[in-house]
């Protein structure tokens, strides 16, 4: 398991590449990154991520162990970056690897609900006209539930 | 104690951290302490159901005890991913 906060960009095909080596008892990597995305109406100048230095690597570490208790992982990669990021770029990335690919795809979701709404990162977003907190969504809380539901 | 304050809340505030000596039992007593100190302290904890509270690093809620807690931190749900 390897949880990485940083502000520096990531190499995503260096990051899998290196993840995926010398596997021979996983037969599926699932990967999942997120980039910053332009806005609809006004373009997007800056995404700010703020984080609470302390808590996230335990945060992150916490989900990570528990998407590994749940389900038939083997290694768990979670990058996360804060600071000013610029629409395109890579925020964060997750990547599972599993014996079947089940596990992997549903640990890498597992892993992306809880990172949504339990890491202690917030975004806002910056154009032209200002900058905005990005308000968390009842669907990010609702997915949540989806898990909690199924222990 | 250590109180940290993040995103909107701490620009309603108007500080990243602050130490304080309190006698709050819970985070909910130290919410109503903050509250009566200073009108920002009011208007950023005006509605609770906006905000998520961590005590020594790990999220809880408001009825949180405070005993032999050195931090707490406000700031709104949290967006992440």
């Amino acid at each position: 398991m390897r949880v990485i906060v940083q502000e520096a960009p990531f190499d995503l095909g260096a990051e899998t590449s290196a993840f995926a080596i010398g596997e021979t008892k996983m037969g599926a990597i699932v990967t999942f990154t997120g980039i910053v995305r332009d806005l609809a109406k006004t373009p997007l100048e800056a995404m700010e991520i703020e984080h609470y230095p302390g808590m996230t690597l335990k945060a992150l570490e916490g989900i990570a162990a528990e998407a590994k208790k749940r389900f038939s992982l083997g290694n768990v990669l979670v990058i996360h970056r804060y600071g000013r990021l610029t629409p395109g770029e890579m925020i964060m990335m997750v990547a599972t690897a599993a014996p079947h690919r089940k596990d992997a795809f549903e640990g890498a979701e597992f892993l992306m609900d809880y990172l949504k709404s339990r890491a202690p990162f917030w975004k806002r977003e910056i154009t032209a006209q200002g900058a905005d907190w990005v308000a968390s969504k009842d669907a990010d809380e609702d997915a949540l539930t989806r898990w909690e539901a199924k222990p | 104690m250590d109180i940290l304050y993040f995103a909107w809340v701490r620009e309603r505030i108007g500080v990243p951290r602050e130490a304080l000596e309190t006698k709050a039992k819970n985070v909910a007593e130290l919410v109503e302490e903050l509250k009566a100190r200073e009108e920002r302290y009011a208007v950023a904890f005006e509605d609770l159901s906006a905000l998520r509270v961590a005590v020594d690093q790990e999220l809880t809620d408001f009825d949180a005890s405070l005993e032999n807690a050195t931090e707490v931190a406000f700031f709104p749900p949290m967006t992440g991913g």
